[in-house]
């Protein structure tokens, strides 16, 4: 999660106060890990300073809070620029679950009861997942969806990876 | 939690095809688990075991303490009509009947009269988000809402064990997670026990925990402590 375009997008709304922005962000996106406030006004000071955000309506002698910030045309392009760019696919099991499969292999350790251990702590996650979804919000249900679907997509990674051990094995073993 | 249902070392052939070699699988009263693995694996065969529908060659069929493997036929019916509920992924809803007249089929089979099972029948609906179409016949219903039927016919006469053997299967994931929601929900509320056959894992997301059938034997993996 972008901390620095999030924010500049809640501002794209209108202007706020860095309070404001901190309670929006973590209603939306925070998810159970708030937004120290600390991490909020060093972000907005370093938007201000590339220009992206002024500052208006600072009374004298007030704290940081009392500051209200508006988003500039450069900061507006920003956004709009980053919304309308696809995020990177992301090949997540090509790290860290497709290394141990093939070092297992290589290693002659037990590759599918590894491959068995991940299916069961994936599904542990998503049964997680799929409470907090009966349980929560239609904001909590997507997110929960949204990991339920990357983790169902592992799984069956997981499936296809176990019925094809034996070629596997013979390719990465010579 | 005490066990309601288990099976001991089952094995079952069709003719030369082996389809369980020792299957066991012991499920708590009031618990929901998913039953996954490959296709052709045995996983619907290890249910109608389960469900007294088919006989084992060997090994045990426990229900309540009894043994189903060894019962008659009639009392094997009669154990499957009063004490459990079914939901398959096709053609369960009985053409000539209203939606209402099939939820209420499980009751009339078990002498609750007429009037009280489609009284019985007819709460359903609204919680389905069914409420009008209770004098619809299955032809009339799109395939999610026929299977909404089906569950509330599985559902209605609140089994102790539910046996359910892909759900879900025809059904797009919105509605898939729709009917799971209320499987669940309602089978909490009851207390009945669940046996859910899927290969879906979101689907098996639902239940408390997986065993997995390979080669017609069960994998329990171990629990790992939440
Ligand atoms: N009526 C039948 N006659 C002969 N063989 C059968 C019959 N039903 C199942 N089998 C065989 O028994 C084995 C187990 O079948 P079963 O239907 O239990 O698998 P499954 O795990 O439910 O598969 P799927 O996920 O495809 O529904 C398979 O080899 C299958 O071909
Ligand atoms: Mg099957």
């Amino acid at each position: 999660m972008s901390v620095p375009l999030t924010l500049l997008g809640l501002l794209e709304r209108e202007p706020s106060h860095g309070y404001d922005l901190k309670r929006d962000y973590d209603a939306f996106f925070g998810r159970g890990k708030p937004l120290p406030f600390g991490q909020v006004y060093s972000t907005l000071s370093r938007l201000a300073r590339d220009g992206k955000v002024v500052i208006s309506d600072v009374a004298p002698g007030s704290g940081p809070d009392r500051k209200r910030y508006i988003i500039t045309d450069v900061g507006a392009t920003e956004v709009e620029q980053w919304l309308t760019q696809p995020v990177d696919p992301e090949p997540h099991l090509q790290t860290v679950l497709f290394a141990k499969v093939v070092l297992a292999l290589m290693l002659d350790r037990p590759a599918a009861e590894y491959l068995d251990t991940q299916r069961s702590a994936h599904l542990h996650r998503m049964r997680e997942l799929t409470e907090i979804k009966r349980a929560g919000s239609l904001v909590d249900a997507l997110l929960a969806d949204h990991g339920l679907y990357h983790l169902e997509a592992d799984l069956r990674w997981i499936e296809m990876t176990g019925a094809r051990l034996d070629a596997l094995r013979k390719e990465v073993r010579r | 939690m005490s066990v309601v249902i288990e099976a001991r070392d089952v094995e079952f052939s069709f003719g030369q095809t082996p389809a369980l070699r020792g299957a066991s699988l012991a499920v708590d009263a009031g618990e929901i688990v998913a039953v996954m693995g490959p296709s052709g694996s045995g996983k619907s065969t290890l249910l109608h075991c389960l469900a007294g529908i088919l006989v084992p060659d060997s090994g045990e069929i426990l229900f309540d303490g009894a043994k189903v493997h060894a019962m008659a036929e009639t009392e094997r019916s009669s154990l499957r009509r009063d004490r459990f509920g079914f939901v398959f992924q096709f053609g369960q809803l009985v053409p000539e009947l209203t939606a209402a007249e099939n939820v209420a089929l499980p009751m009339l089979l078990s002498g609750v009269r007429r009037t009280e099972a489609l009284r019985r029948a007819y709460t359903w609906f609204e919680r389905l988000g069914l409420d009008g179409m209770q004098q619809r016949r299955s032809g009339e219903l799109s395939g999610g809402q026929a299977q909404r039927v089906a569950l509330a016919r599985g559902l209605v006469a609140e089994p102790q064990v539910l046996f359910a053997d892909e759900p879900t299967g025809a059904l797009d994931s919105l509605t898939g997670e729709q009917v799971m929601d209320l499987l669940v929900g309602a089978a909490r509320e009851q207390g009945t026990t669940v046996i859910l056959v899927t290969h879906e894992a979101r689907i098996a997301a639902y239940a408390d925990r997986e065993v997995m059938v390979r080669d017609g034997r069960v994998n329990a993996p171990d629990r790992i402590a939440s």
